[in-house]
C-alpha cells in the first residue's frame, strides 16, 4: 500500500532523552498525503496528551517502497527509531527473527489483545513462535472497484453491479470517448488489480491454494486461466489511461473521464475530498460485486529494541495507546480504513466503509498478499504484471506459465 | 632511521607513504574488501539480512589459565569444522539469467552504452573543435553548453520527461502549429524508449566531454597548426591525422569517465520512466537496487551487481593490459 505522494518529510530530530521520565519517541512512517497525515496526527495527539512523552514525527515521503529501505537500514545499522510502520505481514519478518524488535507479548497478554483484535489473523501476522512483535492499527482491503456514475450516464448505460456487467458496458464507454478502466502505470497497482480479479474470478479456494499453499499446479490450472484471460481483456479496457499515480487514476473516475478503477479502499479518501457522495456520484463494489469478500491487509507498528529502559517503557505505552478504543476510532475515521477491533462505534463512517464493516462482521475475509507472500515473490509478480499489462504481445497463456513458475519457486 | 647506509626502498619518501595510508586503507577495505564480500554473499540465499555461508563450530575450547584472565572469560576456542548455513551455489545466477527483466536490462545497457559512447565523443569533439576556432563570446557558449552538467540526473530526467510527454511536450507544440498528425512519444513506445533516455543523457553529458576535449585541443602546440598550414594540409585532415592522435591521453580519460557513467546509469531512468513502459527501459543498476532493498532479496541483488562488475572487468582488463602492459616493455 505504497502511497506515492509528494510531501515534506518532517525533519527527523531524534534525541533520545535519557533523563527521568519524558522520552522523545521518534516514530517513522510513510503517511504523507493529506488524509494520511491527519490520521497520524491523531496518534501524535493522543500520545502527547495521554502520556508524559513526546511524539517526534519521522515521516518519510515517497511511499512504502522508498521508506522501508530507509527504516530497515536504520534498524540494522544500530540507529533504531522508537517505533516504525510496516504493512503487517512478512516485510519485517527477518528483522524480528534477528531479534531486533521489542517483544510485546507481556503487554498483549495483560491487555488481552487476543480477544479484542478482530479478525484474529491480524495478530497472527504479528506473531512469531508464539511471541507478539507488532501492533496492528488498521485494516485496508484491496477488493474494490470504484465506478463513476457520470461516465456511465454519458455512455447511456446503467451503472454496473458486478464485473461482468462492467465488461459488457465497456464498449459503450469506449464509444462515448472515455477510458473504461483507469489504472496507474506503477507496478504495485497492476499487480494489486490482478490480485483482486483472482479472488473475484477464480474464487477463494483457488486463491488460497496459490497464495497461501503456493500450489503451482493450481496456478497453472483452468481457474487461473480464466483470470489471465480476464486480465488480458482488462488490459484492452485500460488502454488510454496514461497516468502514473493511483490518485491520478482515481481522479479520472471522479471527473468522469473513466468508467471505473480497481483500487483499495484508500481511494475513497479521494472521493471524499472531491465532495462526492457514495451511491449518488460514485459506486463502490466490494469483491468486484462477484465475491463479497475483503482482504485484511493494513498497517502495523513495530518497536525496534532500544537499550534505554525509559525508551522501552515509552514504547510499551505507545503500543497500548494505539489499540485503545478512542484512538482506533479517531485514527481510522481520518484514514478511511477499518478499525482492528470489532467493539468500537463507527456511526460516523460513510456508506462504503459501512459495507466493508458489514463484510468484516460476517467474517468474509482473506489474508492480504503481504501476509502470505515474501517481498521477493511479490516483487517477481509485480515485474511480471508490469510487463504483462504494458505489452499486448504477451498472451494470457505465456503470462500464466511464468506466474506458475514464480509460485513454484516461492518461499 | 635508515639514513646511515643506502636507504631501503621501503623508506623512500616515507612521509608521502604515511600520508597515503588512509587512502590505501580505504581502497583495500571499501573497494577490495567490499567487492569480495559482495561476491561471497552472492552465493547465499540471503534475503533481508546477509546470511553466512557456513558457521565455524568448536569441538573443544581450551580454558585460559586463571593468571591471564581472572574469570576464564577469555576461553580460547579453536574452530575445527564448519556447517553449511545458507550456501546455494549458482542458484542466484541461474535465476538472474532466467529473468526477462534482467535480460532486457542488459540489452538496454548495451544499446545505451554504445550510442552514448559514440555520440558523446563525436558531438563533444565537434563542439570543442568549433569553439576552438577563436570565435567571439567563446566563454558564453562554453557556459551554455556546460550548464546542463550542473544539473543532477534527476532534474534532467524530469525535464526531459515533460519535454517528451505527448500531451505537454514537443508533440503537442508541433501539433498546435498545425501538423495534427505529428507523433513523437519516445517515452511511451517500448521500442524506442531507451533512445529517449539516451537523448537526455547526451544533453546533460556532452557539454562536459566538450570541455575535456577543448582542454586537450588547447594543449596542442600552435606551431603544429602553423606547420600543417604551411604544408597545405586541409583542416579536417589536420584534425583527424595529427591532432586526434596527439590527444590520445585526453581521449582515454574521457572514455573512462563516459564508461563509468554508462554502467551506473540509474537516476535518469528512475526520473524519466521508472523503467516503463512495462519493463522496456529497465537497467541493471535499477535491478540491483530493487532486488536488494524493495524485494528484500540481497542474494539476488549481489549476484546482479557481481555480473555488473564482471562486465566492467571484461572491458577494463584488456584495456589496462594494453595501456600498462605495453609501457613496461618500452621502459
Amino acid at each position: 500500500m505504497s502511497f506515492m505522494k509528494t510531501g515534506l518529510a518532517a525533519a527527523a530530530a531524534f534525541a533520545f532523552a535519557t533523563s527521568a521520565q519524558a522520552v522523545d519517541l521518534e516514530v517513522t512512517h510513510w503517511w504523507t498525503s493529506g488524509g494520511e497525515a491527519a490520521a497520524v496526527a491523531e496518534f501524535a495527539k493522543a500520545f502527547n496528551e495521554g502520556t508524559d512523552h513526546n511524539w517526534v514525527d519521522g515521516a518519510i515521503a515517497g511511499g512504502g517502497g522508498t521508506a522501508r529501505p530507509v527504516m530497515i537500514s536504520r534498524i540494522t545499522g544500530g540507529d533504531p527509531m522508537g517505533a516504525t510502520q510496516f504493512n503487517h505481514g512478512r516485510q519485517a519478518e527477518e528483522l524480528v527473527e534477528a531479534g531486533l524488535m521489542l517483544d510485546l507479548t507481556e503487554l498483549a497478554e495483560a491487555e488481552g489483545w487476543k480477544d479484542i483484535v478482530h479478525p484474529s489473523a491480524l495478530l497472527d501476522s504479528c506473531t512469531l513462535d508464539g511471541r507478539i512483535y507488532c501492533v496492528p492499527v488498521n485494516i485496508h482491503s484491496w477488493q474494490w472497484i470504484w465506478l463513476s456514475h457520470e461516465a456511465f450516464e454519458k455512455a447511456g448505460t446503467a451503472v454496473p453491479t458486478n464485473w461482468d456487467e462492467f465488461v459488457a458496458a465497456a464498449p459503450k464507454v469506449r464509444e462515448a470517448g472515455m477510458v473504461p478502466l483507469a489504472m496507474g502505470n506503477q507496478a504495485w497497482q497492476s499487480a494489486g488489480a490482478f490480485g483482486v480479479m483472482t479472488v473475484a474470478i477464480a474464487g477463494v479456494d483457488a486463491w488460497s491454494a496459490v497464495t497461501i499453499d503456493k500450489n503451482a499446479d493450481v496456478a497453472a490450472g483452468p481457474e487461473f486461466a480464466k483470470v489471465f484471460q480476464a486480465a488480458a481483456d482488462a488490459r484492452a479496457l485500460r488502454e488510454g489511461s496514461n497516468v502514473q499515480d493511483w490518485n491520478q487514476a482515481t481522479n479520472m473516475v471522479i471527473t468522469g473521464q473513466a468508467g471505473g478503477q480497481i483500487m483499495g479502499d484508500w481511494a475513497q479518501g479521494e472521493f471524499q475530498v472531491a465532495g462526492q457522495v457514495a451511491g449518488e456520484d460514485y459506486t463502490c463494489l466490494p469483491g468486484l460485486g462477484v465475491n463479497e469478500i475483503i482482504s485484511t491487509g493494513g498497517d502495523a507498528f513495530y518497536f525496534p529494541k532500544n537499550e534505554d529502559p525509559a525508551v522501552e517503557a515509552a514504547q510499551l505505552e505507545l503500543a497500548s495507546l494505539m489499540l485503545s478504543k478512542e484512538v482506533q476510532v479517531n485514527f481510522n475515521l481520518k484514514k478511511g480504513s477499518l478499525p482492528v477491533r470489532g467493539d468500537v462505534d463507527l456511526t460516523a463512517a460513510n456508506d462504503c466503509m459501512k459495507k466493508g464493516l458489514a463484510i468484516l462482521a460476517d467474517g468474509n475475509i482473506l489474508p492480504d498478499g503481504n501476509q502470505t507472500l515474501s517481498p521477493d515473490t511479490q516483487g517477481q509478480i509485480e515485474d511480471l504484471m508490469t510487463e504483462f499489462w504494458a505489452d499486448n504481445a504477451i498472451t494470457a497463456e505465456d503470462a500464466q506459465a511464468r506466474y506458475a513458475a514464480i509460485i513454484a519457486d516461492a518461499d | 632511521m635508515a639514513h646511515a647506509q643506502r636507504p631501503s626502498q621501503l623508506f623512500r619518501n616515507l612521509s608521502a607513504k604515511i600520508a597515503a595510508i588512509p587512502m590505501i586503507f580505504t581502497a583495500l577495505v571499501v573497494f577490495v574488501g567490499g567487492t569480495l564480500w559482495t561476491i561471497t554473499y552472492s552465493f547465499t540465499g540471503s534475503k533481508l539480512l546477509p546470511k553466512k555461508i557456513f558457521e565455524w563450530f568448536d569441538l573443544f575450547s581450551i580454558p585460559v589459565p586463571s593468571w591471564i584472565a581472572k574469570d576464564g572469560a577469555l576461553d580460547f576456542s579453536i574452530p575445527v569444522g564448519f556447517v553449511e548455513k545458507s550456501f546455494v551455489g549458482l542458484k542466484q545466477y541461474d535465476r538472474l539469467w532466467g529473468e526477462n527483466r534482467w535480460l532486457i536490462s542488459i540489452e538496454n545497457l548495451f544499446i545505451y552504452g554504445i550510442c552514448s559512447l559514440i555520440f558523446s565523443l563525436l558531438i563533444g569533439f565537434i563542439l570543442a573543435a568549433l569553439l576552438d576556432q577563436k570565435i567571439r563570446f567563446e566563454n558564453t557558449f562554453r557556459t551554455i553548453l556546460l550548464y546542463p552538467f550542473a544539473l543532477s540526473f534527476i532534474v534532467t530526467g524530469l525535464v526531459w520527461q515533460w519535454l517528451l510527454n505527448p500531451e505537454f511536450g514537443v508533440q503537442s507544440v508541433i501539433r498546435d502549429l498545425g501538423w495534427s498528425g505529428f507523433t513523437f512519444d519516445p517515452l511511451y513506445n517500448a521500442e524506442i524508449v531507451i533512445f529517449g533516455i539516451l537523448f537526455a543523457g547526451l544533453w546533460q553529458g556532452t557539454g562536459f566531454i566538450m570541455c575535456l576535449m577543448l582542454a586537450g585541443l588547447r594543449g596542442i602546440d600552435e606551431d603544429i597548426w602553423k606547420a600543417a598550414r604551411v604544408d597545405g594540409i586541409p583542416m579536417w585532415k589536420t584534425y583527424i591525422f595529427i591532432v586526434i592522435p596527439m590527444m590520445r591521453p585526453v581521449f582515454i580519460t574521457t572514455l573512462v569517465i563516459i564508461a563509468a557513467g554508462i554502467v551506473k546509469v540509474y537516476d535518469l531512468v528512475v526520473a524519466q520512466t521508472s523503467g516503463g513502459p512495462g519493463i522496456a527501459s529497465e537497467v541493471p543498476a535499477k535491478y540491483v537496487y530493487d532486488k536488494m532493498f524493495q524485494a528484500q532479496n540481497l542474494g539476488q541483488g549481489f549476484a546482479a551487481s557481481t555480473m555488473m562488475l564482471l562486465s566492467v572487468m571484461i572491458v577494463l582488463i584488456p584495456w589496462a593490459y594494453l595501456e600498462f602492459g605495453g609501457k613496461k616493455k618500452n621502459g
